[in-house]
């Protein structure tokens, strides 16, 4: 990347909250669907029809702008934004213009406060689908409550921007107010940017960016507007200021519509909906009954139980599998033991089924008593893993296994002397590199016990027993 | 055997003929419909008319009605709807060839406690094309004329509501009023006409033009007759945002209660631009009432002046907006394109009449970037200022009594080109839409050349008692 330049990143992004039903009407705001089945007279912009407030919506909304340490204004109002598409059926967006719900908030990455400017509510618009030889319109989604979160122009990397929209992603999920799901549009990012020459305090021309899909688009369209505007710059060329449509395939953007034919929204305050007043009362109340967010999680599990930052961010990836982590650990006393079992074995299920902690079909109480059985030195670490896969292809609980099995801790030294007495016989090669100096190979000798052991016995009891017999 | 003249009766002299089982409730729509037969096709005051549906619930009625003591208050009464109020499964044209073949899924909340108050709906009435105009003349289904003389308009634009009333085409009707369209066909036609309180009932279902002064409001023979409607139709509703959450109360209209009021006159009423003839049946009605109330008073409204242009400011830019939905895509006409922007303009350019497009364009302008504040906003400042005037006002008194209409009726034609001598008929009715209060247009005793005068009587917020039972005083000045 051109050095000469500083970035400047601004980031708008859409939180599709998780409402039952829609903004403004009673449909059930639901993902997917056959076309048109979520649909009345109000989403579908009727003659006569009129608006009414999802109050379940401008909760979510509070929560999202408590937890993003915004201001919550106690009236805000709502207005009308106006464009003609055929997937918007009022010929407006009902909005929020001049007072949003939320303003001045910040979100901290890596030690980085990057200022939120405002938070405010909207509906969404249907989705047109287009064909070689006609254009369709689903409406299922018009009036869905979207909250958009503006932030400041203080992004300066594409890599920031991404690290910005994966704790902001984060952080919904955790407060429950979205799925975020980008591939079904819960999540929405456009970014807008510029270049200055280092030390200019003057902000260059910018451009927005449209229809990132993924955090990799949104990575890459970054990357490749930076390329493009610092080349226009290096030659001494003008930026102009359009909005550019982001094509993944061939990974450029092109142009989709330039300042000239930028619209003119004609914003006004929206007749049919009073002005929204909150009641202190009521922001306290969400206030009070926010969950832990990341950052405060990580802060108690990296002091608390003295875990490394790699696993901690891990284990606070999704809230469920952070509460899957404290459910454990109530049962199990052992945190370093669960956290790791937790990032490697659960976590490799997880990638291997490509499911959620939700999915998972060992419940917190079960993976304790597993462990616990490893940590009461009944069964071997070996053992625990074999059990562990015989718990997720069975569903069987790690006592019900163990006892079928036979697999607890041997303490019948007869079997063990039996058992070494075999091995050494038939390894009677080993046994003399063994005598002859070459101590090493003795590990090999306690693996070939093992074996045949089948792990009833631990590998320290199997050296101890073959030292005394060497 | 039929009574011809039932349908000149008001609706409690029905109700009570009904109570005292001296007539049917078919009897009543027969009649209704055998006057819309003879008269309609010379007045237009009707779009469609549900002529089989209204027999068929007559005849239900009288078959399975049981209870005499416990009719419901409008059971069997034939009522019109404006044709910008949307009756479920019936055709909402909203006078407009962009609507013309737009049939409503749904009812508004007026037309469904109507028919919870047992009301039987009767048809759907002419208007000027989205309720745009004071003369019912815009309608893509032609101009109404006015009953009284055939060759003059009957007002706007609920005048096809106004028409069957007067004609008894409809025992009441509802219209709906944000600048006037109830009071100005009433005064026009001689009937009286209520303009509710703003959020005293339900928006809901009907069709927006500007959303901060639509009013469904009630027409009828009498005073009393739209009260008796809008008992029926008043109170909050869930699905409008905009209605005032107080309990109503049931109105019974008593003249006599005026001798506890004081009326006032605004000073600023009797002005250049008022026909003196009018001006003079309002003093005369005004000295008769003197006799009955306690106390008649100047007040002023220094703002009302500017209440045409605010109205008309305001009035556009919000038309501008609730009109954006018509686009040719998911119902009405279309006038099919293959480039998306030719489908707008040109289904907009076919489906709209030319005072819809003017309000549209000057609406689209006010709202526009760098000229918002100058002409929305300071609307909005003004406002407030006639608002304010009221609050002053009613400090006073009690209601305040101005003509409904500075003219007279006017010819069919005669002004349909100059839309702003049109708009200056809007001059008294304005006010009350801009400051959310309540009014309502009876006609004075005396008339011009047999044209009725209509006398508007003003109220304050939720004040509708009031203005109900002084209309009922003038109506019994000739008595």
């Amino acid at each position: 990347m051109n050095s000469k330049y500083e970035v400047i990143i601004g980031l708008e992004v859409h939180v599709q909250l998780k409402t039952r039903t829609k903004l403004f009407c009673a449909c059930p705001a639901e993902f997917g669907g056959q076309p048109n089945t979520n649909i009345c007279p109000i989403c579908s912009g009727l003659p006569g029809v009129l608006p009414t407030m999802n109050q379940h919506a401008v909760d979510l909304a509070i929560k999202a702008g408590l937890a993003l340490n915004c201001q919550i204004s106690e009236k805000s109002s709502f207005a009308r934004k106006h464009y003609f598409y055929p997937d918007l059926p009022k010929g407006y967006q009902i909005t929020q213009y001049k007072e949003p719900l939320a303003i001045n908030g910040f979100v901290e990455i890596d030690g980085l406060k990057i200022s939120i400017r405002r938070i405010h509510l909207e509906e969404d618009s249907g989705k047109s689908i287009h064909s070689p030889t006609e254009s369709l319109i689903d409406f299922n989604r018009c009036g869905v409550p979207l909250i958009e979160i503006v932030t400041e122009p203080e992004i300066r990397s594409p890599d920031q921007a991404v690290k910005y929209l994966q704790t902001l992603r984060q952080i919904m999920r955790y407060l429950d107010v979205s799925d975020c799901e980008m591939e079904k549009a819960h999540f929405r990012c456009e970014p807008n940017i510029s270049l200055r020459p280092i030390g200019q305090k003057q902000f260059g021309v910018r451009t927005e960016l449209k229809n990132l899909n993924s955090l990799n688009s949104v990575h890459q369209a970054l990357e490749f507007e930076i390329n493009r505007q610092s080349k226009i710059l290096d030659t001494g060329g003008v930026i102009v200021q359009e909005t550019l449509f982001w094509d993944e395939q061939n990974r450029v953007a092109g142009t989709m519509r330039g300042k000239e034919e930028s619209e003119d929204y004609r914003y006004f305050p929206e007749p049919d909906l009073p002005v929204l007043v909150l009641n202190r009362e009521n922001i306290d109340n969400i206030k009070n009954t926010l969950p832990l967010l990341p950052w405060q999680r990580k802060k108690i599990l990296k002091e608390k139980y003295n875990l490394s930052e790699n696993i901690v961010n891990i284990i606070l990836e999704t809230k469920e599998f952070a509460d899957y982590f404290v459910e454990t650990i109530k049962l199990c006393d052992d945190a370093k033991l669960v956290a790791n079992w937790l990032v490697t074995e659960v976590k490799a299920v997880l990638n291997d089924k490509s499911i959620s902690i939700n999915e998972f079909n060992i419940i917190p109480k079960e993976l304790a008593n597993l462990l616990n059985l490893l940590r009461a030195q009944k069964i071997t670490g070996t053992v625990a893993k074999e059990i562990f896969t015989d718990m997720v292809l069975t569903n069987k609980t790690a006592t019900e296994i163990v006892n079928e099995k036979g697999l607890f801790l041997s303490n019948d030294d007869s079997l063990l002397i039996k058992s070494i007495d075999e091995v050494l016989t038939e390894n009677a090669d080993i046994v003399a590199k063994y005598k002859s100096g070459k101590t090493s190979v003795i590990s090999f000798l306690i693996g070939a016990v093992l074996q045949k052991t089948h792990g009833k016995l631990t590998p320290q009891k199997i050296k101890d027993k073959i030292l005394e017999k060497l | 055997m039929i009574n011809p003249d039932l349908c000149d009766l008001t609706i409690s002299v029905l109700h009570n003929k009904i109570k005292n089982r001296e007539i049917k409730f078919s009897d009543i729509i027969f009649s209704v419909i055998k006057r819309v037969k003879s008269e309609d096709q010379k007045i237009n005051g009707y779009i469609s008319i549900f002529e089989e549906d209204a027999i068929n619930q007559a005849v239900d009625l009288d078959k399975t009605i049981k209870n005499f003591e416990q009719l419901k208050p409008l059971s069997g009464i034939p009522i019109a709807v404006k044709d910008n109020i949307c009756v479920k499964d019936k055709l909402t044209t909203c006078g407009s060839k962009i609507l013309a073949n737009f049939i409503s899924p749904y009812d508004a909340t007026a037309v469904a406690k109507l028919k919870v108050a047992g009301a039987i709906i009767i048809g759907k009435t002419n208007l000027d094309e989205f309720a745009m105009g004071s003369s019912t003349e815009t309608s893509y289904f032609g101009p109404t004329s006015n009953p009284i003389d055939n060759r003059y308009v009957p007002g706007g634009s609920s005048g096809g509501s106004a028409a069957v009333v007067k004609y008894s085409g409809a025992i009441g009707a509802l219209g709906s009023d944000t600048g006037g369209s109830v009071r100005h066909p009433a005064a026009f036609c001689g009937v009286a006409g209520l303009k509710p309180t703003y959020g005293r009932v339900s928006r809901y279902g009907l069709v927006a033009f500007a959303s901060s002064l639509d009013c469904v409001g009630a027409l009828g023979k009498t005073a009393e007759d739209t009260a008796i409607i809008f008992n029926a139709i008043a109170g909050y509703d869930e699905m409008d945002a905009t209605t005032i959450n107080t309990p109503v109360k049931n109105i019974s209209v008593d003249s006599n209660a005026i001798k506890k009021y004081t009326i006032g006159i605004p000073k600023e009423v009797f002005a250049e631009g008022l026909d003196g003839r009018i001006a003079k049946v309002i003093e005369d009605t005004i000295n008769n009432l003197r006799k009955r109330c306690r106390n008649v008073k100047e007040v002023s409204l220094p703002n009302t002046k500017y209440a045409v242009a605010t109205y008309y400011l305001i009035c556009m830019a919000e038309a501008s907006s609730n009109l954006a939905r018509y686009d040719g895509v998911k119902y009405g006409l279309r006038v099919s394109s293959s480039e998306l922007k030719d489908l707008y303009a040109q289904t907009r350019d076919e489906g709209f009449n030319t005072e819809v497009k003017r309000r549209i364009l000057i609406g689209t302008y006010g709202l526009s970037k760098g000229y918002y504040d100058e002409y929305y906003g300071t609307a909005q400042k003004v406002r407030n200022l006639i608002k304010q005037d009221f609050d002053q006002a009613f400090k006073d008194c009690d209601v305040i009594i101005t003509p409904t209409t500075p003219v007279l009726p006017f010819k069919l034609g005669e002004q349909i080109s100059d839309p702003l001598a049109m708009y200056l008929g809007d001059i008294f009715t304005t006010p009350a839409n801009l400051a959310g209060i309540t009014a309502i247009s009876v006609p004075a005793p005396l008339t011009i050349d047999n044209f009725p005068v209509g006398i508007q009587i003003t109220g304050p917020a939720l004040g509708e008692e009031q203005i109900l039972n002084t209309a009922k005083a003038i109506e019994e000045i000739n008595e």
